[in-house]
């Protein structure tokens, strides 16, 4: 069975990447330019994966995260966050938000990949 | 030949007429009728004529028998004051109004601090100075009824004092206690000077055209009954040695500036002119009238000393003429209206004089004495009214007898002129303190005790005491040798200056060293708050007329200033006061609250009666006890201004820590701001940087790693890393743009040209972007606008929105109107799209830097308006979203050269 991932992510040539890598692993990836429908889209498709960038049109990335993290269906999804943004401080939000994995733009493909395994490996714990 | 018995009853008829049109006057100002004759200027400048005294009556023939002409200076010195010296007396009449001044005494001691010390000594000395005029007075009233009273053989006034016969001597003692009566009647009546002393007054005003009808009569009857007509009489004039012009310089000077000060200074002239004038407009009227009047009073003096003396025996006293030739012509009646002439002016002189002396001597010297003795008395005695008015008639009684008492001792020597003299002479020297006290801020009490006493003095021993004659007072060894045998101590001839006139040289030395000493201790000495306070309202009595003595007055009952007030104005007078103070703290009812002004009020109200410093006193002894000092007061008031600049300048300081506190709570936050914009401003360019190499990064190791590429998607990645790299690019130069632009360092490249042609570049540029087509829709007449500024960055600002809407604009078929609107000295450029706009609260952040329209795409960094934002500034001009507009717009307003600025960029491009 294939495995779904949505990509919410608002620059198109990163989203591309994406779509490359982890169409070559076998995953089916759903992007979104935009977070405001991010988490209907999620919580009608229940993917395997959600992966989220931070500054996007819409809602954010962390908005997108808390909403998720506040339904009990979707306290374990496994959610990886990629931010161009710099700050200590926001590893920190998203950690107490409840995020899987946070990762800092740029990031190497092996590196993210490797979380995306980690992240959906059978009986695997979310962060 | 008129007999003695019947000329005293001719007298008594006359001062029963007198009593009689007091009295009635008296009763018509009672009832507030007759104010157009009391309260008249004519009846004013009549009252003024209290001046011309026997002395002047008969006197002036006898001093033109012996002297020529020089009686004229009598007559010259007060015309000349009356004339040019008319805003000094202004001046002096409203100082006494307005301080309700009593005397001449009241006001020295009120002007230098309202000190007892220098009232006592001006009353001393005018006591002094006047009494033997009063003496003199007496003395022509008796001389002249010893003419009638006299054997028909010695009729012509060879007689002197010493040989009258006893009658007479004690006429002169009746017509003293007559007098007196007089005064004690109608001056006295009323302790308020402020209600004049109408009875008096009147009574003088008829004496002054008695006395004048009188001596023209007699004028009249000398020119055209005995020289036989104005020729004949002017030969004789010219034919005799009076009518010879001779001057001596020095005398003339001396005599007329002593007519004229003592016209300004004597306590009588002051009591008519200044306390008891009625309206300052009075003065105007008799400043001409009263001369005429002086003038007519000279009139027949010549006239009748020439006829005089050639008609009657050699020896007659000159003196006399004016009863001994109608005498001597069997003229009885005409001899009984000179007379009466001579007797009224004496008598109206001994009055008035009498009235002012006696107001000084009650005011300054025995109610000072009164309240000394009873410390405790002003509330607890009795009637104090009765006491002052007790302590006036004794007065006027102790004034009168002294006159006489001088009469008497003195046994009637000298002229009639040579005693006026002496006496003008002794008023003189209140000259220098009175003028000085009104025209000079910095006279002091001080100076004006020291001028008074050294002028006083030097009177007493040059003027007054010769003139008893040697041995009498001062020996003969003295007059010749000087004092204690010291050369330059000689009575008349100090520091060794002999050879002048002795009156001229009494003048001179008396009223300089006054002069000097009054202003030299002005100088060298410190006045007291109160002299400074007083010499200001009195040396400023035209700025303002409000005393600014105070009293803080929370302790005085209103009752007890009551009861005070009763016993000195009597109970009507101060239940009316009371009640007006009262209205004016608008109380309908009960007794006014003792405010400091009411107290100040009363004490004035209280002055006119008493005087300023009994007043003073009276009042301080109810107020709190003990009186709140004007030291006090003034000690208070400085400390309060010294509180009020230190607080001041407290309250700068403070208002300076608190503007500084708020400069550095404005710079913190905007060092905070700045630091908060620096955090965010390096996310921002961190997550802009990190964005386009996250791509980079991601393709460039897929093209390493990935073997099973297509060449498509090689290709398709290359250039995805190609066009990621050039936006690093574009957003590094963007921000050193920006950072050159913000930080001013940016050179302009000023040139001429023309909006078409700048819009035109920008166009044909944007479109050479190839982001997307859109319509550009342009007017282009209208953009035929001279420019003078950096055409190259302006280019980059329409650029850079033609580039937006390009980029932003969500319409099917885009299209950006360009608009331009000049106006004056500024065009504005309008660039409005047909988009969705951009949504208010968002409107103010889009020129801030990195600002990207929540909903639109594109991958700029947010930087383009911002540049913008700066360029615009940097050439004076402003861009601004325009609300209005249907889609998204902006304007650029920018600064056109003006017409004189352009021609001469013609020229010089011409010249170029």
């Amino acid at each position: 069975m294939t495995k779904h991932v949505v990509l919410v992510e608002d620059e198109t040539n990163i989203a591309e990447a994406i779509r490359f890598l982890l169409g070559r692993e076998g995953w089916r990836v759903e992007t979104l330019a935009n977070g405001n429908a991010a988490v209907e889209v999620i919580r009608k498709a229940r993917p395997d994966l959600v992966m989220l960038d931070v500054m996007l049109p819409g809602k954010s990335g962390f908005e997108i995260l808390k909403e998720l993290r506040a339904d009990a269906g979707f306290a374990d999804m496994p959610i990886l966050m990629l931010t161009a943004r710099g700050h200590a401080r926001d590893r920190e939000m998203a950690e107490l938000a409840g995020v899987s994995r946070f990762m800092t733009k740029p990031f190497s493909n092996a590196e993210m990949l490797d979380a995306v395994r980690e992240l959906t490996a059978p009986g695997s714990l979310t962060a | 030949m008129v007999s003695l018995n019947q000329l005293i009853a001719v007298c008594l008829l006359y001062v029963v007429g007198l009593f009689i049109v007091a009295f009635a006057a008296e009763r018509a100002a009672i009832r507030g009728r007759g104010d157009w004759l009391l309260r008249s200027p004519l009846v004013y400048t009549l009252s003024l004529s209290i001046y011309c005294t026997g002395w002047t009556f008969y006197g002036a023939v006898g001093y033109a028998a012996r002297s020529g002409l020089e009686y004229v200076t009598i007559y010259l010195g007060p015309s000349l004051v009356m004339i040019g010296w008319w805003w000094l007396l202004r001046r002096l009449v409203r100082i006494g109004r307005s301080h309700r001044v009593t005397s001449v005494a009241d006001l020295i001691s009120s002007r230098y601090g309202k000190s007892n010390l220098l009232a006592i000594l001006v009353t001393v000395m005018a006591v002094i100075g006047v009494t033997p005029y009063i003496a003199l007075q007496l003395q022509s009233v008796t001389l002249s009824l010893s003419i009638f009273a006299a054997p028909a053989g010695v009729a012509n006034g060879v007689l002197d004092g010493r040989a009258e016969p006893i009658n007479t001597a004690q006429a002169a003692f009746w017509i003293a206690i007559g007098l007196a009566l007089f005064t004690v009647l109608f001056g006295t009546r009323n302790l308020n000077v402020n209600e004049r002393h109408h009875g008096v007054v009147i009574a003088i005003a008829v004496e002054a055209v008695v006395k004048l009808l009188a001596l023209i009569a007699v004028g009249v009857f000398v020119v055209w009954g005995l020289a036989g007509g104005v020729t004949e009489a002017m030969t004789r004039i010219d034919q005799s040695a009076i009518g010879t012009w001779q001057v001596d310089g020095g005398r003339w000077a001396a005599l007329t500036f002593l007519a004229a000060a003592a016209f300004v200074c004597l306590p009588r002239m002051f009591q008519v002119m200044v306390v008891e004038n009625d309206e300052e407009r009075h003065l105007q009227t008799a400043s001409w009238a009263f001369p005429l009047y002086l003038m007519m009073m000279s009139l027949f003096v010549v006239p009748i000393a020439v006829v005089g003396l050639d008609l009657l025996p050699a020896g007659s006293n000159p003196d006399l003429f004016v009863l001994s030739l109608p005498l001597s012509q069997g003229h009885n009646t005409l001899a009984m209206f000179a007379f009466l002439g001579g007797f009224s002016s004496a008598t109206s002189m001994v009055i008035v004089a009498t009235l002012a002396l006696s107001t000084m001597v009650s005011n300054h010297i025995v109610m000072p004495i009164w309240l000394a003795l009873g410390q405790t008395s002003v509330q607890q005695s009795g009637d104090v009214r009765h006491v002052v008015i007790l302590s006036r008639r004794v007065s006027i009684l102790f004034i009168i007898s002294l006159g006489y008492f001088y009469y008497r001792a003195s046994g009637g020597s000298g002229a009639l002129a040579a005693i006026g003299t002496i006496s003008f002479g002794g008023v003189a020297q209140f000259l220098p303190v009175l003028l000085g006290g009104i025209f000079w801020r910095g006279a002091t009490r001080m100076g004006a005790l020291w001028g008074l006493g050294i002028g006083f003095g030097l009177w007493v021993f040059t003027m007054l005491l010769p003139s008893f004659g040697p041995d009498a007072v001062l020996s003969a060894a003295t007059l010749e040798q000087g004092l204690f045998g010291i050369g330059w101590l000689r009575p008349q001839a100090l520091f060794g200056v002999g050879g002048l006139d002795p009156t001229v040289h009494a003048v001179v030395w008396s009223l300089s060293l006054n002069t000097l000493a009054f202003i030299l201790v002005s100088l060298f000495s410190f006045p007291s708050p109160v002299e400074r306070l007083q010499g200001a309202q009195f040396v400023n009595i035209f700025d303002h007329s409000s005393p600014a003595r105070g009293w803080t007055a929370s302790v005085a009952a209103s009752e007890d200033l009551m009861i005070m007030a009763q016993r000195i104005l009597g109970a009507a007078e101060a239940q009316a006061f009371f009640r007006a103070q009262a209205q004016l703290q608008e109380k309908s009812e009960g007794l006014p609250e003792p405010t400091p002004a009411f107290v100040q009020a009363l004490e004035r109200e209280l002055a006119a009666s008493v005087g300023a410093a009994t007043a003073h006193a009276m009042v301080s002894q109810l107020v709190g006890g003990a009186s709140v000092s004007v030291q006090d007061l003034l000690a208070v008031a400085d400390e309060s201004a010294q509180m009020l600049e230190y607080s001041s300048q407290l309250e700068v300081k403070s208002r300076e820590l608190s503007d500084t506190a708020e400069k550095l709570r404005r710079a913190n936050d905007k060092l905070t701001q700045l630091s908060h914009q620096k955090d965010s401003f390096l996310s921002q360019v961190s997550h802009e940087l990190r964005t386009p190499m996250t791509s980079i990064r991601s393709f460039s190791e897929i093209l390493r790693d990935a073997e099973a590429l297509s060449p498509q998607e090689k290709t398709r990645y290359a250039s995805i890393i190609h066009s990621e790299t050039i936006r690093l690019t574009r957003l590094l130069d963007d921000l050193l743009d920006l950072s050159v632009l913000e930080n001013g360092e940016v050179t302009l490249n000023q040139q001429r040209g023309s909006l078409r042609d700048v819009l035109d570049l920008a166009v044909t540029t944007g479109q050479a972007a190839n982001i997307r087509e859109i319509k550009i829709d342009r007017d282009r007449d209208s953009e035929d606008v001279a420019l003078e500024t950096d055409l190259d960055r302006l280019s980059q600002v329409f650029i850079n929105l033609i580039t937006n809407a390009q980029k932003y604009c969500v319409s099917d078929a885009p299209c950006l109107a360009v608009r331009v609107h000049a106006s004056g000295s500024t065009v504005a450029v309008d660039f409005i799209d047909n988009g969705a706009g951009i949504d208010a609260d968002a409107r103010d952040l889009i020129f801030e830097k990195f600002t990207r329209v929540a909903g639109q795409g594109g991958e700029g960094a947010g930087l383009g308006l911002a540049i913008c934002r700066e360029i615009i500034t940097r050439l004076r001009g402003e861009i601004s979203y325009l609300p209005d507009s249907p889609g998204t717009g902006f304007r650029v307003t920018l600064p056109t050269p003006q017409p004189g600025k352009l021609q001469e960029l013609n020229r010089f491009a011409a010249s170029a």
